[in-house]
């Protein structure tokens, strides 16, 4: 070929390019039409959409999203509300086992870590469809591991990643000069106040996340954690974890005896000013609770020095769906940066994005960086040491033991 | 006079139903259930196919064993049970006992329908931050009087206490209106002026007259409504959910945690668990039953000892005072959950909110008027039903002059005795196999299980007091046997049918778990609603919720109280 000089290079330039490149746009309208196949489908259908009700911030989003699928694409979202997305896992495995393989009762929910495992394990998901989405490519699997390994549990298309999670903690500067930035220190802290620290009672997710948290800053075999837990090794990884939750248990909130029953239990007890320390997994959720009043505007937000846990949650689609193409224009919806950007803003919800901004257009950038922060936010770079969470297997073993030790 | 064979053939048609009347009413109520049961049985031998379980074993009990804190959970349970119970009826028989023969009796009859109306859930809302160490009774008196700038840490009072003293209080407040009202409806079928009269006559004083002469004699129909409020209270869920202990929980709320784990053969030892659930009740009950007798032969060289005099006064202020807190404490509850509907900032410890806003009822406003419109419709739907199978069976009683009591009784009984998570799993998968599920129909079915038994409880004693020689007058006067039942003994009982129908329609408000598992969650009511936003602990927006949820009852009773003091247009 290079013999060929000049002539080759013509070639290419008038005859081969022009050629590839009606190849591979040809190639892209084949594949253009299945996703308008999809949407038209779609048009019409009625879409259930389980997930957590217990945020009305993120109840007000989805209102917005089902007013926008509607308008844009004829979906009519129905939005349910659980206390517990575990709780439409149940119904789904109900529905398996009375063989109702299609027409389902559940379109598209929202889940992640453990529910995920558990579901992708026992077959109850559609897919693999995600990564299909035309709106796909923007999202950041480089920078935002978690997007690919939920809970270490490989995603494979079975779900779209819609918001980020990321622990941090929330205190009031005016009561709380400095606030404890390592496990230690917060043992140190709740020696110093009794009752004025606590944490969520585990199998709640922020719970678990906790001990997740104190495990791996505590523990000496750290790598132990993103395998399957075994059974083997479990005492030696967690026993320090054990003895910090002993030492620190009298100190706690009601003496350790009751604990906040979920995320939102343990905000409302700082709102009231029963503890001085709270924390949770949405960096933005100080701002948009200081934006509704529930929070007093002093309040600020940190990370623990060595950085703290980080996971991505998502939606799926159950196997028995009826509504697959309207879900999935749904799920493509969540992940515009239109959608992205407006759950981003404190003053709506707050919730991260998992779109890397540099694969934006700038018009499209533009809406994330006129964004203001929220005035407990962190900047992105204080945030930009993400812990991996454990494999799920953890989760649950962990939970076992927790109340084996507090609950009995 | 019309005698059947010259009835019109479309008189006889309306009429042929009357006769499958009751075995219908059990059909609806006993299918699902037996159903219900069936599908919590087998997984709790451990057959359950769909989670990869298909051998009958032990393993699931032997799962449920070896939970940590599952002894914990039980005693928790039967403790919260018992003493609910107690305290409710000792509450209900003080104020019947101290009040039946005064005006008061008037005056707690008045009172008691607005505190029947009250949804539990509301109510549990209420009080836990009623009585919260950050609560706004210790934000009244602070810091003028207890010096706490901050919320004091206790460990063994407010709401989630390791005693379930909160739980107990709360579910207390619902019970105790509930036995005094099923006591009203028993002391209305004893010959209460006729007793007293003769009691006083030999210097009986009016409580000693109660304790030694009605009360034994009214126990007796109190029975079942205690068996149902021992029941309710060992297994109830959103209560015990909202203001419980929570390490561990009561056994029910320990069962839907496994019910709803990710990791989905718990599904095993959740359904052994509702099972020993229902094993527990059923000795609660017995011990109950036994306890109850051993005290009344206890009692009896007491009962007839003849002492006559009784420390009246003191025992009547005793139980108005008693009455009263508890009055007080359900009005502060729903007041406080509307003081935080209308909230923007309330921290500690001011008394009243800083920041007022309506912010909280105009975002919420679309949701409710839908939530409002599927608890109506799911309401009316279900009380309307079951009005027109309890006055079927009702008439049928009357018609063949068969009663429908003893042993049918216990099974109309049935679904108020058996733990609600007993069934409703069970009933869900029913649901899903016949393709009801998520309908409105089979969550009306759902809902008619729970308001019948009601429904019909609260009419028996009206229909059977009934002078039948009204309808013989209308009878002979040529009148057919519909029309005069439409015509003459209806509008004669409109009272009580608009009573039971607002008793009904209240239960169907109230519904959590079994609109939970009927409507797939496609249909939501106000009360599934309320319960989803407790996880959310947004007091705001659940106070909003709450005060929905407690007002649509009391238009309820409101409508039923205008209804029958109509005159005849």
């Amino acid at each position: 070929m290079v013999r060929l000089g000049g002539l080759s290079d013509r070639l290419w330039r008038y005859v081969l390019m022009p050629l590839a490149i009606l190849l591979v746009a040809s190639a892209l309208k084949a594949a253009e039409p299945r996703w308008e196949e999809i949407e038209k489908t779609a048009r019409g259908q009625t879409v259930y959409w389980n997930g957590w009700g217990g945020d009305e911030k993120a109840n007000a989003y989805i209102a917005w999203v089902s007013e926008q699928v509607k308008a844009r694409y004829g979906i009519t979202i129905q939005h349910v509300k659980v206390g517990d997305i575990a709780e439409t896992v149940s119904r789904i495995l109900a529905e398996k086992y009375a063989n109702r393989n299609e027409k389902g009762a559940v379109d598209l929910l929202w889940l992640n870590g453990e529910n995920f495992h558990t579901m992708k394990g026992n077959g109850l998901l559609f897919g693999p469809f995600s990564e299909k989405l035309p709106h796909y490519p923007l999202v950041d699997t480089i920078t935002i591991p978690s997007t690919t390994l939920d809970f270490t549990e490989p995603v494979e298309g079975m779900e779209v990643p819609w918001g980020k999670a990321h622990l941090v903690f929330i205190y009031d500067p005016a009561q709380l000069q400095n606030p404890p930035k390592t496990v230690a220190e917060l043992m140190a802290y709740a020696k110093a106040h009794p009752g004025r620290f606590a944490y969520p009672e585990p199998p709640d997710a922020l719970g678990s996340t906790f001990l997740k948290q104190v495990l791996i800053e505590l523990t000496e075999q750290r790598e132990a954690l993103q395998a399957p837990v075994a059974e083997t090794t479990f005492g030696a990884v967690t026993a320090p974890l054990w003895g910090w939750l002993d030492e620190i248990r009298p100190h706690l909130w009601r003496q350790g005896q009751a604990f906040p029953k979920s995320a939102p239990a343990l905000r409302q007890l700082l709102a009231d000013g029963e503890i001085d320390l709270a924390f949770s997994l949405n960096p933005n959720e100080a701002s948009a609770e200081i934006e509704k009043g529930n929070l007093r505007n002093t309040v600020r937000t940190y990370v623990l020095s060595g950085g703290t846990i980080a996971n991505t949650h998502f939606v799926a689609i159950p196997y028995n769906s009826s509504a697959k193409e309207g879900a999935q224009v749904i799920a493509n919806f969540l992940l515009s940066p239109e959608a992205q950007a407006r759950k981003l803003d404190p003053t709506i919800w707050g919730d991260p994005t998992v779109l890397g901004l540099e694969k934006l257009t700038p018009a499209d950038r533009e809406r994330f960086t006129t964004l203001k922060r929220g005035v407990a936010t962190l900047s992105p770079s204080e945030l930009a040491t993400p812990l991996p969470e454990p494999h799920p297997s953890w989760v649950e073993r962990l939970e076992t033991a927790w109340r084996a030790r507090y609950s009995r | 006079m019309s005698s059947p064979l010259r009835r019109p053939v479309a008189w006889r048609v309306l009429l042929f139903p009357l006769a499958h009347a009751p075995a219908l009413t059990l059909f609806l109520l006993l299918a699902p259930i037996a159903a219900g049961l069936i599908g919590t049985l087998l997984p709790a031998f451990g057959w359950l196919p769909v989670v990869g379980a298909a051998d009958f074993s032990l393993a699931p009990w032997r799962m449920l064993f070896s939970e940590p804190g599952l002894w914990h959970s039980l005693a928790l349970s039967l403790w919260t049970g018992f003493a609910t119970t107690a305290l409710s009826l000792l509450l209900a028989l003080a104020l019947l006992g101290t009040c039946y023969h005064t005006a008061w009796l008037r005056r707690i009859r008045r009172l008691l329908a607005p505190l029947l109306a009250i949804p539990h859930a509301a109510l549990a809302f209420g009080l836990a931050f009623l009585i919260a160490p950050s609560g706004w009774l210790v934000r009244w008196l602070s810091p003028w009087a207890t010096g706490w700038e901050r919320p004091p840490d206790f460990a063994a009072f407010g709401p989630q206490d390791p005693w379930g003293i909160s739980l107990i209080v709360a579910l207390t407040l619902k019970e105790a209106p509930y036995l005094l009202f099923m006591g009203l409806a028993g002391l209305a079928q004893l010959p209460i002026e006729a007793w007293s009269n003769m009691a006083r006559s030999l210097g009986y004083s009016p409580s000693m007259t109660f304790l030694k002469i009605i009360w034994p004699s009214l126990y007796p129909l109190l029975r079942l409504p205690v068996f149902a409020a021992l029941a309710f209270a060992l297994t109830v869920v959103d209560v015990a959910l909202i203001i419980g202990p929570s390490t561990p929980p009561t056994l029910a709320v320990q069962a839907l945690r496994w019910f709803n784990d990710p990791q989905l053969n718990h599904r095993l030892p959740a359904a052994a668990a509702v099972i020993l659930l229902l094993l527990l009740t059923l000795m609660a009950i017995a011990a109950w039953e036994s306890l109850a007798r051993l005290l009344a032969s206890w009692s009896r060289p007491w009962l007839i000892n003849g002492r006559r005099g009784g420390q009246d006064a003191i025992a009547r202020r005793a139980a108005l005072s008693g009455s009263g807190l508890a009055l007080a404490l359900a009005t502060l509850s729903i007041l406080a959950m509307f003081m935080w509907s209308l909230t923007r900032r309330w921290p500690f410890p001011a008394a009243w909110p800083e920041q007022w806003t309506l912010e909280n009822w105009q975002g919420q406003m679309d949701n409710l008027l839908t939530m409002t419109w599927n608890t109506i419709t799911v309401g009316m739907a279900a009380t309307g039903l079951a009005l027109v199978l309890a006055v079927a069976c009702l008439e049928h009683e009357v018609h063949r002059r068969v009663t429908f009591s003893g042993r049918s009784l216990w099974l109309l009984y049935l679904p108020l005795l058996a733990p609600q998570i007993g069934f409703l799993f069970g009933i869900q998968v029913l649901l899903v196999w016949a393709g009801l599920d998520g309908g409105w129909p089979a969550l009306v079915w759902t809902h008619l299980l729970f308001v019948l038994p009601y429904v019909f409880l609260s009419l028996t004693d009206p229909w059977r007091a009934y002078d039948t020689r009204y309808e013989q007058t209308a009878l002979a006067l040529g009148a057919s046997r519909i029309r005069t039942f439409w015509r003459i003994k209806l509008p004669m009982l409109r009272g009580p049918v608009a009573v039971a129908a607002a008793v009904g329609f209240a239960i169907s408000v109230g519904q959590y778990l079994p609109t939970l598992f009927a409507g797939a969650g496609r249909y939501a009511t106000i009360t599934t609603e309320a319960v989803t936003l407790a996880s959310g602990a947004n007091r705001r927006i659940i106070g909003v919720y709450a005060v929905v949820q407690a007002a649509l009852p009391l238009l309820g009773f409101l409508a039923a109280l205008w209804v029958s003091q109509r005159r005849d247009s």
